[in-house]
């Protein structure tokens, strides 16, 4: 058990070892210094700007870069509807896999598109090796859309009136080239070295020694699970996601995608202190959302390490903890860990079956994905958590009887509405989706796998995935019928780009406003009081408000047991 | 907005190459150098027939050492979990079934969790050693072995990694435990 132990902390100290350079590169990347990748990645960037005719130094305001950002989104879904709903004949479908249906495409393609990774499908059966190629691709763009929406938001910030915030091509452009390509090639070749499958082939029989006939699906994995971990999109190759044993071989193999999809978001909260030099706050960022997410993964580990009391009440042995949907090789705690990382984190990448975790674990795994800022995704994490400060900064300026400001810039009620908006957005989106999906059990009740409190713990947690952009799920769920497939498709659209309008819009106010500088009268918001602050807001506008739907859910079935 | 349009489709395009095609394409040269070629790790057995060394498969005879349940009884062409709730009756009524089976099999063994429960890709190749060693007695008395010999054999398949839980693959174990009988 103390290899166990040893191997969770291990992991959590190499990510945030690895982070703090991989944070200041990042940090030099959008501030276009010179870094020592220049001689490799400015050929490139060039070529790949030649070809588009994009002027990388033209400077954007906030408005034109949120119209660059949805335009060029907007292609990518109209890409990935076609290909979708033509794969059956388009090349690379050595399976011959079917069409997907227009339902299953719609949401195929948005889940996608908005880096979550729904997948109300199976890798092996519901798309074909030239449809995963362009998911992989959605992979990487979506991920750097996040980020670059998060470099438009550090350059507001910079000292002085900031009319401009960079260009969104060229944020976008470098987090492909110099961050997000350049380190999946090497998680990829760790990948390789440890048996990750690579390869075009389609499925193979195989007739076991015990004699069974069985076919084996394999493909380009090794190429896939890279950007699926550093862009935290989490959308699995296979159906069972890195618990599957070509996904995920070893326990090597599990600590570096889990590192992987931990890095991005911890090196932008450092990248975000470099830029603005301000490490100081940068840390403060980082200490709040530690505390945050060990709260939620410390209670998990130890729940699943005490093992299902039901089974133990058989006479089974609890040493290795609950088991039902988890792998050996893995083990309870490492298992545990994952399952709160994917979620605050919104990678949504499983190792093992979320449905079958103890109840309060699940509980656990909604208020990660509810509060939604511990870390969070590939850029978009920072973008949440600023939304969060704004109305800390506000709510702590009423109290002390202070203006509010933040970093220089004063924040009016323009800046509050559109954080409040994005603020309250999430639970709205979330407990209305689960509210009529309950009220409707004609499109509901027969798609779930479990009865009770944990069928409508299944439903909370279909939504509040799709809100967060993660992609976990209770997979139980018979989740690709029209119902699930389009209700979920409009709750991701709106929880994607509103979450990454706002903080932008409010960041481009902010930033063309006069820069005061700090004196005696400025609250201090790199320290542990205004971390506690921020801490404080979040439990109270994003965990409290899905209480009574957890009451119903997790909480009845754990009180319900044994 | 319209002069943003025809740039962001080049863009995609110029980008597509990048990250659809050469990506790929240098991870799958880099396999290629790999002595197993990306193809996955194998494993042969004594007469010389290949199998994906973790791609778990079904043991339910009482000659090999058993794995794991499966929710996609072992057929890798797909994979998943049960996904049953901790405290579902019917799931419980199943684990209860298996813990009655296991018993009648091993009687007097301790039953750990993981031989009793399904595994998150159905495809699991390893058992924990607790699992491994439960079965020793009913191996050695069917194979006609030492339970000595037997307990030997799981002692060398048992893999004892300095960070996480230690494991056996049951594909290996089974495939020495033919040759041991022959």
């Amino acid at each position: 058990m103390n290899t166990e132990i040893s191997g969770i902390i291990i992991m959590f100290v190499f990510t945030l070892l690895l982070s703090l350079p991989l944070g200041r590169y990042i940090a030099r990347v959008y501030a276009n210094e010179r870094t020592f990748s220049d001689p490799v990645f400015n050929p490139i960037e060039r070529f790949l700007f030649k070809c588009s005719g994009i002027d990388p130094h033209k400077e954007q305001n906030w408005k034109q870069q949120l119209t660059a950002l949805l335009v060029i989104n907007f292609i990518w879904f109209f890409l990935g509807m076609f290909i979708l709903l033509n794969q059956s004949w388009l090349p690379l479908n050595p399976d011959h896999n079917p069409d997907q249906t227009p339902d299953q495409a719609f949401n195929t393609t948005i889940s996608f598109l908005v880096n979550c990774n729904l997948q109300h499908y199976s890798g092996e059966t519901g798309v074909s090796y030239f449809s995963q190629l362009y998911l992989m691709f959605l992979q990487f763009v979506t991920a750097a859309t996040g980020m670059a929406a998060a470099a438009a938001v550090f350059h507001a910030f910079r000292k002085g009136t900031q009319q401009t915030l960079g260009n969104f091509y060229t944020a976008f452009v470098r987090s492909i080239t110099r961050i997000l390509l350049p380190l999946s090639i090497i998680i990829g070749m760790i990948l390789i070295l440890n048996h990750t499958p690579m390869t075009f082939e389609g499925k193979q029989q195989m007739i076991t020694l015990q004699g069974d006939t069985t076919y084996v699906s394999t493909g380009p994995v090794a190429a896939f699970v890279p950007i699926k971990h550093l862009g935290t999109n989490g959308g699995g190759f296979f159906g069972a996601n890195s618990s599957h044993p070509l996904e995920n071989v070893n326990y090597l193999t599990n600590m570096t995608q889990m590192i992987a999809q931990m890095l991005i978001p911890f090196a932008m909260v450092f990248a975000f202190g470099q830029f603005l030099n301000r490490r100081k706050l940068g840390w403060a960022i980082w200490c709040v959302m530690t505390l945050g997410f060990l709260a939620l993964c410390i209670p998990n580990i130890i729940m699943e390490m005490n093992g299902n009391p039901n089974i133990t009440a058989m006479g089974v042995s609890p040493a290795l903890g609950a088991m039902e949907g988890k792998e050996v090789r893995f083990g309870a705690p490492a298992s545990a860990y994952w399952s709160i990382a994917t979620t605050v984190i919104s990678t949504g990448s499983i190792n093992s079956m979320h449905s079958s975790y103890m109840p309060l674990s699940g509980m656990n795994m909604l208020l990660a994905m509810m509060t939604n800022c511990f870390y969070g995704g590939c850029g978009v994490g920072i973008l949440n958590y600023f939304v969060f400060i704004i109305l800390a900064v506000f709510i702590s300026g009423l109290m002390v009887g202070r203006t509010p400001e933040f970093l220089g810039k004063k924040i009016e009620a323009r800046e509050m509405k559109i954080a409040m908006i994005v603020a309250l957005l999430h639970p709205l989106l979330i407990l209305t989706g689960t509210a009529l999906a309950a009220a409707l059990p004609s499109q509901t009740a027969s798609t779930l796998a479990n009865p009770g409190f944990h069928g409508f713990t299944e439903m909370l947690y279909e939504y509040t995935s799709s809100a967060a952009n993660n992609g976990s799920g209770f997979e139980g769920l018979g989740d690709n019928t029209p119902w699930w497939n389009i209700s979920t498709g409009f709750v991701l659209i709106l929880s994607r780009y509103l979450p990454i309008i706002g903080p932008v819009a409010i960041a481009g106010i902010l930033g063309a406003k006069k820069y005061i500088p700090e004196s005696a009268g400025t609250l201090k918001t790199d320290t542990a009081t205004f971390g506690f602050m921020v801490f404080a807001v979040i439990i109270i506008v994003a965990a409290l408000s899905f209480f009574p739907a957890l009451t119903l859910g997790p909480i009845a079935e754990y009180f319900g047991m044994g | 907005m319209k002069q943003q349009i025809i740039p962001a489709i080049r863009l995609t395009v110029a980008l597509m190459v990048l990250c659809v095609i050469i990506y790929p394409l240098l991870l799958s040269g880099f396999a290629r150098c790999t002595p197993e070629k990306g193809k996955g790790e194998k494993v042969a057995d004594r007469n010389g027939k290949s199998y994906y060394a973790h791609i778990g498969q079904r043991f339910d005879s009482v000659i090999y050492f058993n794995s794991r349940p499966s929710a996609v009884a072992y057929n890798a062409a797909g994979s998943g979990g049960s996904n049953k709730g901790p405290d579902n009756p019917d799931y419980l009524k199943e684990v209860q079934q298996r813990v009655t089976d296991f018993k009648q099999k091993n009687p007097g063994a301790i039953i750990p969790a993981d031989i009793v429960t399904a595994s998150g890709s159905g495809l699991d190749p390893d058992i924990s050693v607790a699992a491994a060693n439960a079965q020793v007695p009913r191996i050695a008395a069917v194979r006609k072995l030492s339970q000595q010999a037997v307990q030997e054999l799981v002692h060398r398949h048992t893999s004892r990694p300095l960070l996480g839980p230690q494991k056996i693959n049951v594909l290996k174990l089974n495939i020495d435990l033919d040759q041991l009988t022959h």
